[in-house]
């Protein structure tokens, strides 16, 4: 099982009231007498007044944002448009296995396969299609991919003028974002973990560095002792 | 982590019910070829009816609240001389705090069976929903009746033998006639005005049809007409596999859909059997929370912009929109999150994921106390709320009611604190509860859980973060991670093979809940061994809420009925599914 950090025990917790025997009867609030003469309506207009000028004052602050001129700020694990990646040579790293289909929820990814000339790639789509009004931004594909043939960019900006047009294909969705690595979303791997992963394997090589000159050391050492 | 569900073993029947319906009530221990999840018992259809009311009544069993009706479809069982349907009744007993799943055979010539309203109100739309997606009859329903499908529909979309792709065309002459509970004698229309309230109406939150019957200003009767959103949920689900399902659960309640994805993913895990790894418990139950959060603020901003008070609105949106953005940091989207997986999270947390809630944390409250300032003394605002549709807690149970609208009415249920799970019990928290059952106090109510919410989130988070996965190391259940799909033979192979045949869930029936953001959010589920669900069955905490809304805006004025909607925080997506 998983190394977890002790969960800590259930602790007795208070029987809410109620439940042997729900009330038959309502007891709404009732109004005191500065209530009744509207006075706590000054504390609210304090509060919208303080607003207002925090507004004026500390244009900063505001939480509006002015779309389209300025724009959120995404992470980079947004599931916005797809991209299909490229090898270095500039064709499509799809192998069209199909997986991406099989595990897409919403039915939006058609392929059609082809023989790839290369043999040693076997197979690449011919057509890749999908269909951004059905699809629903889950990201399934992106994990099923075994390839890491699509990925997701942080483009949420998809407005169609007809149908026929959200249907978008291969070429399409290899141009967008790819060289922009700030532009992308959704993928296996991001560049934080990578920059984790990297460590670690740097880490592990200095172990096994340190344990073999130890090692070495420890023969050397008993050789001399010997 | 902590299991506290009802006890697996079935208990023995009662002695006295026995004796009362001799032979006519059996136990079941084995469903589907697996230990039964929860006490259940088969009911012969000619005793359910006095069945129902003596569980309901005798002080031994109280049985006071029906949480869902459903039915399920088995053809090979009507192959085999057996009975093709099942209703399926779940009950709860809130005093005893105890479940019971009621099974009544039916045969396909004949699938008649008495309705329960005098016993529970609850059974008003459920049954209709029953008859809707069965064809189940159920004699004495005063208005039987499609409700998630229009009047054109042709047939029975949940039964096995119905075509997922088949249509319907909705014509004009088929349109809806609303039918109004008017006192005996009371029929005289042109006294009356009949108005209809949505279905695209900016106040109704989705869409419904609400047709009221006014005196003046006073409404006399009302219909409420659903399903203009009804997508096919559950039929949808029995055509995909089982991780597929995930991103259709996101769209039930779309205010909180994280919870919707933790009640999912974890009624699946204990039919799989398989054990979470706590980190992954510990981020479900923080997300969980600001889902909760989230979903509160909708429903108070949307009930306060609705009686005027547009400034509550701006001041509720901000926290959500925050916490949007945390969990857009998880998992990249906002709205539909799709972040938990069978087995754990889709992936790891952010690096930031701990400084990024407490954040929030300290960022929520200022907003909320505005907001308290702004309404909670207002008299404007009392005058629209205090004692408006008021409901006693007893009315509210035999309707059906769940979560904070029950707890407004004076009954603490909660889930988290009736049947913990996750790690709702390792925190100290308090269950609100309020006794006015009226639009001002699940106002409040709402106002009291967040600060309930971002406690346990605090005490999480000073827990600090497990060690360890965020999926359990299965290959049966999740994805490989991704290094190793690439790398290794193994691990590659499972990876198709998960992808293209999907997780074997054993057959197995089981009913898992979770505390919805407003009430009890259950999912049904049967599984016959294959890759796909056999059957899903979503217990919509807003439809039996929603169904006591004629009773509710019954002798109020159209502006009550508006700000009543909005308190009772219906989802339309959760509704209709």
């Amino acid at each position: 099982m998983t190394p977890a950090t002790a969960t800590p025990s259930p602790r007795p917790q208070p029987v809410p009231p109620g439940l042997d025997a729900p009330p038959r009867e309502v007891q709404p609030k009732k109004m005191t007498w500065s209530e009744r003469l509207y006075l706590p309506l000054l504390t609210g207009l304090g509060v919208t007044i303080r607003h207002m000028f925090q507004n004026i004052f500390f244009p900063n602050r505001r939480p509006t944002i002015e779309y389209p001129e300025e724009r959120r700020e995404y992470s980079h694990r947004y599931r916005g448009h797809h991209i299909l990646t490229t090898r270095p040579d500039g064709s499509v790293r799809c192998v069209a296995c199909f997986l991406c289909a099989t595990a897409c929820p919403a039915e939006c990814i058609h392929i059609e396969a082809g023989e790839h000339p290369d043999e040693n790639i076997e197979k690449y789509p011919l057509v890749y299609e999908i269909d951004m009004l059905r699809c629903v931004f889950c990201g399934y594909c992106v994990d099923a991919c075994p390839e890491e043939a699509i990925i997701m960019s942080n483009n949420y900006d998809m407005a169609y003028f007809t149908r026929e047009q959200s249907i978008v294909g291969k070429a399409d969705l290899m141009k967008p974002y790819t060289f922009n690595p700030d532009r992308l979303g959704y993928r296996p791997i991001y560049p934080e973990e990578q920059a984790q992963r990297d460590k670690m394997r740097r880490q592990a090589f200095d172990l096994v560095a340190a344990a073999k000159a130890k090692a070495a050391g420890g023969e050397t050492g008993a050789g001399a002792a010997g | 982590m902590t299991v506290a569900e009802p006890t697996a073993a079935a208990p023995p029947l009662p002695e006295k019910i026995a004796l009362k319906y001799p032979g006519k009530i059996t136990v079941q221990e084995i469903s589907h070829g697996a230990p039964i999840d929860q006490p259940t018992w088969v009911v012969d259809r000619a005793v359910l009816a006095d069945l129902a009311r003596d569980l309901h009544d005798d002080p031994e069993t109280r049985y006071d609240l029906l949480l869902d009706l459903c039915g399920a479809d088995f053809p090979d069982r009507a192959a085999g001389g057996g009975d093709r349907f099942e209703a399926v009744y779940h009950l709860y007993s809130l005093p005893r705090q105890q479940r019971l799943r009621l099974k009544v055979p039916l045969a396909e010539a004949d699938p008649t069976l008495p309705s329960l309203i005098p016993v529970w109100k609850a059974a008003t739309w459920f049954e209709r929903e029953a008859y809707d997606m069965f064809g189940f009859r159920f004699e004495g329903h005063p208005n039987l009746r499609r409700i998630l499908c229009h009047e054109a529909f042709q047939g029975h979309p949940l039964r096995k033998d119905y075509d997922p792709a088949r249509r319907w065309i909705l014509t004009e002459d088929k349109m809806y006639r609303p039918h109004f509970d008017l006192p005996e004698g009371e029929d005289d229309m042109f006294e009356r005005m009949t108005i209809n309230i949505g279905p695209s109406h900016p106040a109704m939150h989705g869409t419904f049809r609400v047709m009221a019957v006014l005196d003046g200003e006073t409404i006399v009767a009302s219909d409420v007409e659903i399903g203009y959103l009804h997508r096919c949920f559950e039929k949808m689900s029995e055509t995909h596999v089982w991780q597929q399902v995930i991103p259709y659960t996101d769209r039930l309640n779309y205010c909180s859909s994280f919870i919707n994805n933790v009640g999912y993913c974890r009624t699946v895990e204990r039919m799989l059997g398989v054990e979470v790894p706590p980190r992954a418990v510990w981020a479900r139950t923080i997300l969980s929370e600001f889902s909760r959060i989230m979903d509160h603020c909708v429903c108070n901003g949307t009930t306060l912009v609705d009686v005027g008070g547009l400034t509550n609105f701006w001041y509720m949106f901000q926290p959500r929109e925050e916490i949007y953005g945390l969990l857009e940091s998880c998992c990249g989207a906002r709205l539909t999150v799709s972040y938990c997986r069978i087995g754990g999270l889709a992936q790891e947390l952010p690096p930031d994921f701990e400084a990024h809630c407490r954040r929030l944390l300290d960022y929520i409250p200022p907003f909320l106390d505005d907001v308290e300032k702004l309404v909670d003394k207002n008299r404007i605002w009392m005058d629209r709320s205090v004692g408006i549709a008021a409901i006693s807690g007893e009315e509210a149970v035999n309707w059906g009611w769940t979560g904070p609208c029950l707890r407004a009415s004076g009954v603490g249920y909660d889930v988290r604190r009736a049947h913990p799970y996750d790690l709702y019990d390792t925190v100290d928290w308090e269950v609100p509860v309020l006794y006015g059952g009226d639009v001002y106090d699940r106002y409040k109510i709402r106002m009291l859980e967040i600060r309930q919410s971002l406690s346990i989130i605090r005490q999480l988070l000073d827990r600090g973060m497990p060690e360890g996965p965020h999926i359990v190391d299965d290959p049966h259940v999740a994805l490989p991670a991704k290094d190793a799909a690439y790398n290794q033979m193994e691990a590659m192979i499972y990876h198709f093979k998960l992808i293209m045949d999907g997780i074997q869930v054993p057959a197995s029936e089981r009913y898992g809940m979770v505390e919805g953001a407003n009430g009890e959010l259950g999912f049904y589920i049967i599984s016959d061994g294959s890759s796909k669900p056999y059957r899903i069955k979503v217990r919509p905490p807003c439809f039996p809420i929603f169904s006591t809304f004629p009773r509710l805006i019954q002798g109020g004025s159209v502006s009550d009925a508006v700000a009543t909607l909005g308190g009772l925080n219906v989802i339309a997506g959760e509704l209709e599914r």
